[in-house]
């Protein structure tokens, strides 16, 4: 590591400094714009190609670079980010209406664009000459009972949930609720936890996790479809089949670290999903395994029938109750995964992987096996994927190698990013957001009519979420519950600064 | 001289080779059971080395190094040892490792040596009382079922973990940290860092300690606490200690026992007094050219 330079202190420093930072940024910008950008060939009307030259682009892009280190650096201080952040909001919004929409009203672009650079430059001056010293390290006191409070109040909303929105949206306008927006970010809540055991606790960066999620599917599917075993016999299988896996990972990059690690577990994901598309005679390839057998009510299947679960409960048949069944289901796969965790970090085990990631020299002189701390670490994780991935397979009723791209594990690794590593409350706000927004954008229709009718809005979600990573990094980057709570105190229990916590490996 | 009657470590013909680098050079030494011996010389002499081969931390070149747990290491007894091909023994005098053999976790975990880093390297981000509760994992895994148990709920590991925070704070109230268990270690002062890592050691319940400069960056008063605390180590709690220092006066006030290192070998070997004389010391020591002025050096805080 090396050191930081020493914060500027005042306005006459600052500015310069900014300004030298502005210019170095564009200079970089500007090199490599030229040969990236600056030329391109293109087929013209007789087919031949043709060199244009794009010099709009590359102002843009140097414009762009400049405009951005100037902001991060400004942004460094807390008062100037909130005030910077309106203005970049504003910017960002002027800049935009005037490019999708067209609406050439260029007073309110130019109103804003102007709004924007003002609130900027209030922040830069705000700060210009504040005390910018590195803040203190201070330990803030977590409220131990408020906690507990919204736990409890937690777990009884998503209790209720599914039963309230079925009594306010109705059997056809509840599914979309429990089953896109419930389920759905449920999978996701897990297997953040699951993937957080590795990275948030024991430091190692897995970015093949979604391996374990495809091992858990697929052993259900394959369970299930030619040894016609029921998902409560196939649950445990799937959970010790990727656990089996875990450790066979592990074994390998128990010497690694950093990106190290992430390359290897990085192509082990990739060949899980290639040995899927290419093992035909086991996986069918492709296509999938197809009718996988559907969740039944312990034995008594969600049909209409005699023997269904909505004659032996005198109900009316309707498919809702299978989407609430597998709702309190993955609801409660969830909370196993979150309290095995919990109680896993009051356990000799849970210190040493967050030891591990403090410090691998140092457990090994107190006499730790990292290495079996590593490899349970890397099972115990790919444990829980391995759960959820049954669960993926009983609810879908298919499986296909589709579902388990990089893409997948690069999500879930946002959502522990995003939520902060080793915070479970934290993990499951990203859910909430990365899961939910997804879903949420599907319903902005309304931009349709401002940005014409082919604009589908979930076809920005990369870049929305892209930009909300790159945001965060600045102004969160230890995701939203940065700090970490101890597992154990004597008179006070105090959550730890994210400043002091390590990463880890990677 | 504890060391020849009564040793519990044997260094023999220790080697170590960094590629081109020879940091160890045919050395040898003993160290005695209930002695504070100070491993001395120059910097870039080989201590740290040294320490990371007794520690396992570097596998030697060439070497022995039997520890005895129990009783002592006779010469005989090391050498039926090594010919066996094991690691461990019950022999007749004593309980007998040969750490070379042995990877670094379990040179803690079953030999019983603990150590010191000379960059602190306390788990930052844990509070004071996790890392000394960290540092009791093995007694604490087993309690816990190897986790199973203690899982499901089963098992004596809440009454374990509630003896190892007495522990905790047994050695916490001996190095005045107890008003700070609940903080972060990395927020501690530097001297307490260095204090905190020997309690965490001691945690260990080693039977030899190894401390990599345990004073350095210490300001006299805090020096002066730490030489009672490993004295106190010593009296009260039947360890060893072997101890890197540059500080003169500390290891002429504390230690029994002095081998001095130069270049990877070792100059000179005896007590305090002994050493204070060697004229090869104050000659070779600190390669300082002016004998008054590495008299006064090596002859400091006497
Ligand atoms: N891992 C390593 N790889 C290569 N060379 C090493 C390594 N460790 C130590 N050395 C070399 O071995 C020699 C002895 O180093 P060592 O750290 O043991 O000295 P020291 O006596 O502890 O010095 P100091 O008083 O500065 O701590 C030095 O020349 C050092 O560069
Ligand atoms: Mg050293």
């Amino acid at each position: 590591m090396t050191a930081a330079p020493p914060r500027p202190q005042t306005l006459g420093e600052k500015l310069p400094q900014a300004l030298r930072e502005t210019i170095i940024a564009a200079l970089i910008a500007a090199g490599l714009a030229f040969p990236i950008i600056a030329l391109g060939a293109e087929p013209d009307i007789n087919n031949q190609l043709a060199l244009q030259t794009r010099w709009s682009w590359v102002f843009t892009t140097i414009l762009l670079a400049a405009g951005a280190r100037f902001l991060a650096f400004t942004l460094e201080t807390m008062r100037s980010r909130f005030v910077a952040a309106a203005g970049l909001l504003c910017a960002a919004f002027g800049l935009g209406t005037w490019y999708f929409a067209g609406v050439a009203d260029p007073l309110l672009i130019g109103g804003t664009i102007v709004a924007g650079a003002a609130a900027i430059a209030l922040g830069y001056f705000i700060d210009g000459d504040a005390d910018v010293a590195p803040k203190k390290r201070t330990t803030v006191s977590a409220q131990d009972d408020t906690s507990t409070a919204l736990a409890f109040i937690g777990i009884g909303v998503l209790v209720a949930f599914p039963l309230v929105m079925l009594f306010a949206f109705g059997e056809a306008g509840s599914l979309k609720w429990i089953n896109n927006y419930g389920v759905q970010i449920l999978i996701f809540v897990m297997l953040g936890w699951g993937l957080n055991i590795v990275i948030g606790l024991a430091g190692l960066l897995d970015l093949g996790y979604v391996a374990f999620y495809a091992v858990g599917a697929y052993t259900y599917a394959l369970l299930a479809t030619h040894f016609q075993l029921s998902f409560w016999i196939c649950l445990p299988l799937a959970g010790i089949m990727a656990a089996f896996w875990g450790v066979l990972l592990g074994f390998p990059v128990l010497r690694l670290r950093g990106d190290y690690l992430a390359i290897v577990t990085l192509a082990f994901g990739e060949i899980i999903h290639l040995v899927l598309l290419n093992w035909v005679e086991l996986t069918n390839g492709e296509a999938g395994i197809l009718s996988i057998p559907r969740i039944t009510f312990f034995g008594i299947p969600f049909t209409a029938e005699e023997n269904g679960f909505a004659a032996t409960f005198w109900l009316e048949f309707s498919p809702i109750h299978r989407t609430i069944f597998l709702f309190y289901l993955i609801l409660a796969l969830a909370l196993v995964t979150n309290f095995a965790t919990l109680r896993l970090r009051r356990l000799p085990i849970g210190r040493a992987w967050e030891a591990l990631r403090e410090d691998e020299i140092a457990c090994r002189s107190l006499g730790i096996n990292t290495t079996n701390t590593k490899l349970t670490a890397f099972a115990l994780g790919a444990m829980f994927g391995g759960f959820a991935g049954s669960f993926f397979a009983v609810r879908q009723g298919f499986v296909n190698p589709n579902s388990f791209t990089f893409m997948e594990s690069v999500w879930i690794l946002a959502i522990v990013v995003l939520g902060g590593m080793g915070s479970q409350i934290g993990v499951a706000l990203a859910a909430i957001v990365m899961v939910g927004g997804t879903e949420l954008l599907r319903e902005l229709d309304f931009l349709k009519q401002l940005f014409g009718p082919e604009f589908n809005p979930v076809q920005y979600r990369m870049l929305i979420f892209g930009l909300a990573m790159v945001l965060m990094m600045i102004w969160r980057p230890r995701g939203f519950i940065a700090t970490r709570t101890p597992s154990i105190f004597l008179k006070k229990r105090k959550a730890v600064a994210a400043d002091l916590v390590g990463e880890g490996h990677g | 001289m504890r060391w020849e009657s009564q040793p519990l470590l044997h260094v023999e013909h220790l080697t170590m080779r960094f590629g081109g680098i020879l940091a160890i050079d045919d050395l040898s030494f003993a160290a005695g059971r209930g002695d504070i011996t100070a491993l001395i010389g120059p910097n870039g002499a080989g201590k740290t080395t040294v320490f990371n081969c007794i520690t396992g931390f570097y596998k030697p070149t060439e070497g022995r190094i039997a520890f005895a747990r129990k009783g002592l290491a006779s010469s005989a007894d090391v050498a039926a040892l090594t010919t066996t091909g094991k690691r461990h023994a019950h022999m007749p005098s004593g309980d007998i490792y040969l750490l070379e053999r042995m990877p670094d976790f379990e040179i803690s975990a079953k030999a019983g040596v603990a150590r010191t880093f000379q960059n602190i390297r306390l788990f930052q981000g844990m509070t004071v009382l996790e890392n000394l509760i960290v540092a009791q994992h093995n007694p604490l895994m087993q309690a816990s079922g190897w986790t199973v148990l203690g899982l499901l709920g089963i098992g004596p590991y809440n009454k374990r973990e509630r003896e190892a925070v007495d522990k905790a704070k047994f050695w916490l109230d001996k190095i005045n940290l107890l008003d700070r268990a609940d903080d972060a270690a990395g927020e501690l002062p530097y001297g307490d860092q260095r204090r905190l890592e020997i309690a965490r050691a001691m945690c260990t319940d080693p039977v030899l300690l190894c401390l990599d400069e345990p004073a350095a960056g210490l300001n006299p008063r805090e020096s002066a606490d730490l030489n009672q605390l490993l004295r106190n180590l010593r009296d009260e709690h039947n360890t060893s200690v072997l101890l890197i220092e540059h500080d003169m006066s500390v290891v002429m006030q504390i230690s029994d026992h002095v081998v001095v290192l130069d270049y990877g070998t070792k100059i000179a070997d005896g007590t305090p007094e002994a050493i204070r004389n060697d004229p090869k010391v104050i000659a070779a020591y600190l390669g300082v050219a002016d004998e008054e002025e590495a008299q006064a050096i090596v002859g400091g805080g006497a």
